[in-house]
């Protein structure tokens, strides 16, 4: 195994340029290395300006997301060796506008997950000293939904989230799902109107991308085309039982 | 002019604590307007990593006296009893409060919420969500807050001072990573929850984030910090990463071995080794006595050299793969990534890592630090509940416990003063002025932060570390104190405005200096061996003289000194800790 | 004094280009199979054709037959009916993502959702393939 290898990164400084472009760093190539651990060797010891976001370095957080050639992924999930013999091509996330070098803005997505209402809505609010019996099969309903770390790669796939900035997106819709199908919250019917729009879950024509790239194996598609069906047989029954319909 | 907004409350960091009580001054005040001004998106604060679980009385057989016993004895009396009565008592509500806001709690086949067994406690009260019990506890609270539109959020803000004037704390000044501009916020009160401090160390489970910069705020206005020499190191860490493999592994009855297959716990007063786990034994005794085993194994030649040092090794085998697939499928995960080993079928390698700060600004039970308008709560603070070893499972629950306490208490003294002065201004462009010169505009410079970061990191591995000595404390806060100096000498490769992370660096590693220099002022002053602070040369505890919190304050020419005040003790008179029994 | 002007954020959003479906492997699938489409649609209306021809009498269906017998038709046909099993496979496969039946409280895997699909299309073909063969005897 070679030990030094190359990263092809993607630049973008607001202040003087007019578009990204590429710059080649030389980095140690180390089996226990990820992207990320390339990225800070360059930051700590090439060029202290490359910006880029990271946190926990364990996939939980979500701030490292980023295009590794070509693919969105956690950079402190992606293995060096993986990528070698390089060069590693990295850029920031496919369909939002970059801030600098590796930053994008997502100030869009969590517009997008306050319209999902992502919180229990009841009728009636249950007193402290009661406990909501929910079963394990029941948490299972939603569990797969609620692993969502908003890493946004979804949305980096998503080529619907890319021609139509309106669309609310896989991860914003999977946590509305992730509610709707809890068992302590009433709310279906509040996230009902605002998802099924044009811009919501409709906007999905189910690539399926979204649920390839996810690092936690959320599903985002699943969870709209579910939600799709629900939506219709809501519908439906609203055309033969107008009132009341639960 | 610098861009001044103004709010009721201003809370600085958006993790576990900051979010509960951005919403408990939201419910109690609703007329007030909350202020979270966090570095990061909130749903990547440190909480997010947390995995075991958070205690709290639930079963019939337990009792909040036991609870408080368990926690006192594992802080080995250090900690404050009238806050952990508080503490213990308003655990499981907080927990609930939780449920009812949606937390995924791992359930019992009839749909109760389920607990399970942890380290150091004797009663099995641990809630948990699978094994990743901090992540939805954040993503929980965080998608919570959003309904409240009392709540205004500073997403990416970097507080670089708080504002101090007429001897109250009135806004802070923070910096917009976005666009480099200064944002002066002025406030009635002010929350610190920014979390502990375990990147002044190389080897942490800690994130990038976790730079002590609450901590550092509070010291330079004035605020002490308490017993900053109490560092917790996790007995089970990733090697080279540092990754956290939870507490609840050994929970659900995995084992600790060394280089032999032995189960090297029973030699060190940890009990005799059972198939099944046993309460407050063994692989479930206190986090401070498993790592300092894990030094006597190494000592003597028993720990297993790995590629990245020695290690021992924890083995889930026998737990089968339906426990550890239902359980902890997230260790799996980090496992199988992380050092490409299925624990199913193999052990994993592991070894001490540091993990948490006992120590923090100093507060009472309401979140109140003796610097008028200043809270804090979390990991930043230290009320004491943990004393001079915290167990595990009760840091999640203590972000929900004193960061409703501490909103509350704010609000209410928020609803009773003033608006602040516009006279704080000068300070604002003060230090607008600081970070210009000292950092953007600089063009000399030959000091690394990487280099320094570095060596700071080294001082405090030698200094601080699970066993320490009057000699390797010695001259270690002189050194630090160096570093800062040096620190004056940084040069930046990046000196544009917009989303500077070199800027937020240089800024975060002044703060990691100033704690670190508090913490090893601490340690070498306090001349005995309590919990996680073990001196060789001093190895018993010494209830006379230190049974007392050590206060370290920020002299005028900007060294630390450290101070003593009793700890409050109520009904659990100081006692030997036993465990193994 | 700086400016506050100076501190408006500024990003660049790069613009997707028309050819974005080429690529990635999957996104080209996806728009074959959203293509698809249109070639399903065409086999209705060969279909309507043929209906509408069938009313006509015998003289009228000769001519229709006569038209199928043209090679674009025939081509356009062979390429259709390739078209219209993709449709009809990627829409079976896709059909459990959004059909979540749980039983024992363990979710059915997406196969037990799939072949009742395609075993309902076996059945159906086989019976409409009988019924047309047994006509032409």
């Amino acid at each position: 195994m070679a030990n030094r290898i190359q990263l092809r990164v993607k630049r973008f400084h607001p202040e003087h340029d007019q578009e990204p472009w590429f710059e080649t760093y030389e980095v140690p190539l180390r089996k226990e290395w990820v992207v990320l651990d390339a990225l800070n060797y360059i930051k700590d010891h090439l060029d202290g300006s490359l910006t880029f976001r990271w946190s926990c370095r364990m996939g939980v957080c979500g701030s490292c997301g980023m295009e590794v050639n070509g693919v969105p992924k956690l950079t402190c999930a992606t293995f060096l060796t993986e990528c070698a013999p390089g060069p590693v091509r990295v850029e920031p996330l496919k369909n939002f506008p970059i801030l600098r070098d590796l930053v994008v803005d997502i100030s869009d997505f969590l517009v997008k997950l306050a319209k999902s209402k992502p919180w229990i809505i009841r009728k009636v609010e249950k007193p402290l000293e009661e406990e909501y019996f929910q079963t394990p099969e029941q948490v299972d309903e939603y569990k797969q939904f609620s692993m969502c770390i908003n890493c946004l790669l979804c949305y980096a796939a998503c080529p619907v989230y890319g021609l139509d900035p309106l669309f609310s997106g896989p991860a914003a819709i999977a946590l509305a799902q992730r509610y709707n199908m809890d068992s302590r919250d009433q709310g279906a019917s509040k996230r009902m109107d605002i998802l099924s729009q044009h811009d919501g879950i409709w906007g999905c024509t189910f690539v399926g991308e979204c649920t390839k790239v996810c690092p936690k194996h959320v599903d985002p598609a699943g969870a709209i085309q579910q939600y799709k069906l629900t939506s219709s047989i809501e519908w439906l029954k609203s055309l033969v039982l107008p009132r009341g319909a639960e | 002019m610098l861009d001044t907004s103004s709010h009721d409350i201003v809370l600085v960091g958006g993790g576990g604590a900051g979010l509960r009580a951005a919403i408990a001054i939201s419910e109690s005040a609703p007329n007030l307007n909350v202020a979270v001004v966090s570095k990061v998106y909130p749903m990547r604060s440190h909480t997010v990593a947390a995995e075991g679980g958070a205690a709290g009385v639930h079963l019939p057989e337990d009792s909040l006296d036991e609870h408080a016993y368990d926690t006192i004895s594992g802080g080995d009396w250090l900690c404050d009893q009238d806050a952990v009565e508080v503490f213990v008592k308003e655990a499981p509500l907080e927990l609930m409060r939780l449920e009812h806001w949606g937390c995924p709690w791992s359930r019992e086949p009839d749909g109760r919420v389920a607990v399970r067994p942890f380290g150091g406690m004797k009663k099995t009260r641990t809630w948990f969500a699978a094994d990743k019990t901090g992540f939805h506890l954040l993503h929980t609270l965080f998608q919570t807050s959003l309904k409240y539109s009392g709540i205004v959020r500073y997403d990416e803000y970097y507080v670089t001072k708080l504002l101090v004037d007429d001897d109250r704390v009135q806004g802070v000044v923070a910096l917009e990573l976005t666009t480099g501009k200064i944002q002066v916020i002025m406030a009635k009160a002010v929350i610190l929850c920014t979390g502990g401090c375990g990147r002044v160390f190389r080897f942490t489970t800690n994130a990038a984030i976790k730079t002590g910069d609450g901590m550092a705020l509070a010291y330079r206005a004035g605020a002490p910090l308490k017993d900053m020499e109490f560092v917790q190191y996790h007995p089970t860490g990733l090697p080279f990463t540092g990754i956290l493999i939870t507490e609840a592994a050994r929970a659900e009855g995995g084992f600790l071995k060394n280089k032999d297959g032995y189960r090297y716990l029973q030699d060190y007063n940890l009990g005799t080794p059972e198939p099944t786990p046993v309460l407050r034994t063994m692989e479930l005794g206190p986090r401070d006595r498993l790592s300092q085993a894990f030094v006597h194994e190494q000592t003597k030649g028993r720990t297993i050299l790995g590629p990245y040092g020695p290690v021992v090794n924890l083995d889930l085998r026998h737990l089968g793969e339906q426990t550890i697939k239902t359980k902890l499928p997230f260790v799996r995960e980090l496992c199988l990534l992380y050092e490409n080993i299925d624990p199913i079928t193999h052990m994993i390698p592991v070894r001490p890592v540091v993990h948490y700060m006992m120590g923090g600004v100093h507060t009472n039970l309401n979140g109140e630090t003796p610097l008028n308008g200043l809270y804090a709560a979390g990991e930043v603070a230290c009320v004491s509940i943990n004393g001079a070893n915290r167990l595990g499972s009760n840091s999640l629950p203590e972000l929900l416990v004193f960061g409703a306490r501490a909103g509350r208490a704010a609000a209410a003294y928020a609803s009773e003063q003033k608006p602040p002065g516009r006279h704080l201004m000068a300070q604002a462009l003060d230090e607008q002025a600081y970070l210009q010169d000292q950092f953007l505009k600089k063009t000399s410079g030959r000091e690394s932060i990487a280099v320094l970061r570095e060596e700071m990191q080294k001082i405090m591995e030698n200094c601080a570390g699970i066993y320490r000595s009057g000699e390797s404390l010695a001259g270690a806060a002189d050194k630090l104190f160096e570093l800062r100096e040096r620190f004056n000498d940084i040069r930046m490769d990046d000196s544009g405005h917009m989303f500077n992370t070199e800027l937020i660096s240089a800024l975060e590693l002044s703060c990691m200096l100033d704690v670190a220099e508090s913490m090893a002022q601490c340690a070498a002053q306090r001349t005995e061996s309590r919990g996680a602070h073990q001196r060789t040369d001093y190895p018993e505890r010494d209830d006379e003289k230190f049974l007392a919190h050590s206060l370290v304050y920020r002299d005028a020419d900007g060294r630390a000194r450290v101070e003593y005040t009793p700890v409050t003790i109520t009904r659990w008179a100081p006692a030997e800790r036993v465990y193994g029994k | 004094m700086i400016n506050p002007t100076e501190y408006v954020p500024k990003s660049f959003q790069p613009r997707v280009s028309t050819y974005w479906w080429l690529g990635r492997w999957a996104y080209a699938k996806f728009i074959l199979r959203e293509v698809s489409s249109l070639f399903v649609a065409w086999i209705v209306v060969v279909t309507l054709l043929q209906i509408r021809a069938l009313k006509g009498g015998p003289t009228e269906y000769a001519e229709f037959q006569a038209w199928l017998g043209n090679p674009w038709v025939v081509i356009l046909n062979i390429i259709s009916f390739f078209f219209v099993v993709f449709h009809a496979v990627t829409w079976f496969n896709l059909a459990p993502k959004a059909m979540v039946v749980r039983m024992q409280g363990k979710r059915l895997p997406g196969v037990a959702i799939a072949a009742p699909n395609y075993a309902a299309w076996l059945v159906v073909s086989s019976v409409v393939a009988w019924i047309v063969l047994r006509g032409l005897k």
